[in-house]
């Protein structure tokens, strides 16, 4: 089997799973107590910080672990809009962010406050002179590249052009491309950067308005809820620091191999590679063959080996087409979505660009397409 | 919504139809009308929204616009220029 699907999650990098297993014998106790094993826990959970802060440039009080991307995510927007709350309730974000921004946007929609949603372009960027134009906004959501596509976004030049506080959604990028400069509040989530899932890691920075927007708790960290997963973080820690260390390598050498993907879909008729060729997420590509069934072309590439991704609207579980996808007027159906773990191979990605043409020319033949 | 006024030269009932067929109807009759003629995907799919005017865009034709069938299913109209 050959795991084309790291974008939605990464395997536990190696330096995670030893981190992992060490923590899981002595973090165990409960890092606020004043006992001895208390203090390992806590000594622990504060090292990840640590490493976190450093492998991202920030301060280690910026940092909160979460119980997932998401969460992260929902205590970044809603947090920072909390804090606002005597300005105004605009919420302004991109047509193609992430479902966790979005879903952060309803509940603040279900609750009186106002989402605006800006369009992007057909590369799936979102210009900064159209979140300005979306007026005054109280918080901005938009992410460092998108997870589907992945189009890096001017997220320096939307700081720079809004006066409200800018949320970035890392999620897609943390560990493999730095953090950009201006933003308020961020979030980003181990499993994709090969920690273990279950771990979210929320940033808010020093001097940043920001309230908990759910009840809170009172643990070692004021914004986090609940007792703390100390051996995820730590092993989310490990991953991280592995990572960013191996990024300038590893990013080049994927950089390399979706090339050769891209090249491969574009060589086949009628199919449409989507997203920035350039300024992009090193690790995946998307592409949507025309009058192939996303559903089918999934299905058959699993059945040769090959698990991939798909944003059309029968492999979803909406059955809506990718929100991505439509925001960029791209074709949805006969979607796949490839991305690249740490571990993947020159060959295999070569086998997978020799088998591609055939598959798409059989699933074309069977629908009876023109 | 500002439905087009255009009275299409062939109708398409794609309704029941799941991505990718209505497209690959459009695909199919399209040839049937001369250039600079109407036609018009009824489908309640709702990929179709998206990739209809896609299909337009990779297959050089016009999208021209949604309007609505007697039912109220979506009807969207692709005039043949090429």
């Amino acid at each position: 089997m050959t795991y084309l699907d790291g974008a939605s999650s990464e395997p536990l990098h190696p330096a995670a799973r030893e981190a992992l297993l060490a923590a899981l014998e002595h973090g165990y106790a409960d890092p606020r107590r004043l006992h001895g094993r208390a203090r390992t826990a806590r000594l622990l959970l504060d090292n990840a910080r640590a490493v976190v802060a450093e492998s991202l440039g920030v301060r280690p009080d910026e940092v909160t672990f979460t119980p997932s991307g998401t969460h992260a995510v929902h205590l970044g927007i809603l947090g920072l809009l909390a804090g606002r709350v005597r300005t105004g309730n605009r919420l302004v974000v991109s047509a193609v962010e992430h479902s966790a921004v979005l879903h952060a946007g309803q509940w603040h929609e279900s609750r009186g406050g106002e989402l605006v949603t800006v369009p992007v372009d057909a590369l799936g960027r979102v210009s900064p002179v159209d979140v300005v134009a979306a007026g005054a906004a109280a918080v901005v959501a938009v992410q460092t590249a998108n997870h589907e596509v992945g189009t890096v976004q001017p997220v320096a030049e939307i700081t720079a052009a809004c006066e409200a506080p800018v949320f970035i959604d890392a999620c897609a990028s943390a560990g493999r491309l730095p953090l950009p400069e201006g933003w308020a509040a961020a979030a980003g989530s181990a499993h994709k950067w090969g920690g273990p899932a279950g771990v979210g890691v929320l940033l808010v920075r020093k001097g940043t308005r920001w309230r908990n927007p759910f009840p809170g708790d009172d643990r070692v960290d004021e914004r986090g809820t609940g007792f703390e997963n100390v051996p995820g973080a730590i092993a989310a820690a490990a991953a991280l620091q592995a990572v960013v260390s191996e990024s300038a390598a590893l990013g080049a050498r994927q950089r390399d191999l979706v090339d050769r993907l891209r090249s491969a879909a574009a060589g086949i008729p009628d199919t449409e590679v989507v997203g920035d060729p350039v300024d992009r997420l090193p690790q995946l590509v998307t592409f949507s063959c025309l009058y192939v069934d996303g559903e089918a072309l999934v299905t058959e590439l699993d059945r040769l080996g090959f698990g991939v991704a798909s944003g059309s609207a029968c492999t979803a579980s909406t059955l809506e087409p990718s929100h991505v996808l439509a925001a960029m007027g791209a074709l949805t159906h006969g979607n796949v979505r490839v991305s690249l773990t740490r571990d993947t191979t020159e060959e295999e990605v070569d086998r997978f660009c020799r088998a591609l043409p055939d598959v798409v020319a059989r699933l074309r033949r069977e629908v009876g397409a023109p | 919504m500002n439905e087009p006024e255009v009275a299409p030269d062939l109708v398409l009932d794609c309704r029941g139809m799941r991505c990718p067929m209505p497209v690959i109807e459009l695909g199919r009759r399209i040839g049937d009308v001369p250039t600079g003629a109407v036609v018009s995907v009824e489908s309640d799919d709702v990929a179709a929204r998206v990739d209809v005017p896609a299909w337009c865009r990779m297959r050089g034709q016009q999208y021209v616009g949604e309007a609505a069938a007697a039912d109220g299913v979506p009807a969207y109209l692709v005039r043949r220029v090429s």
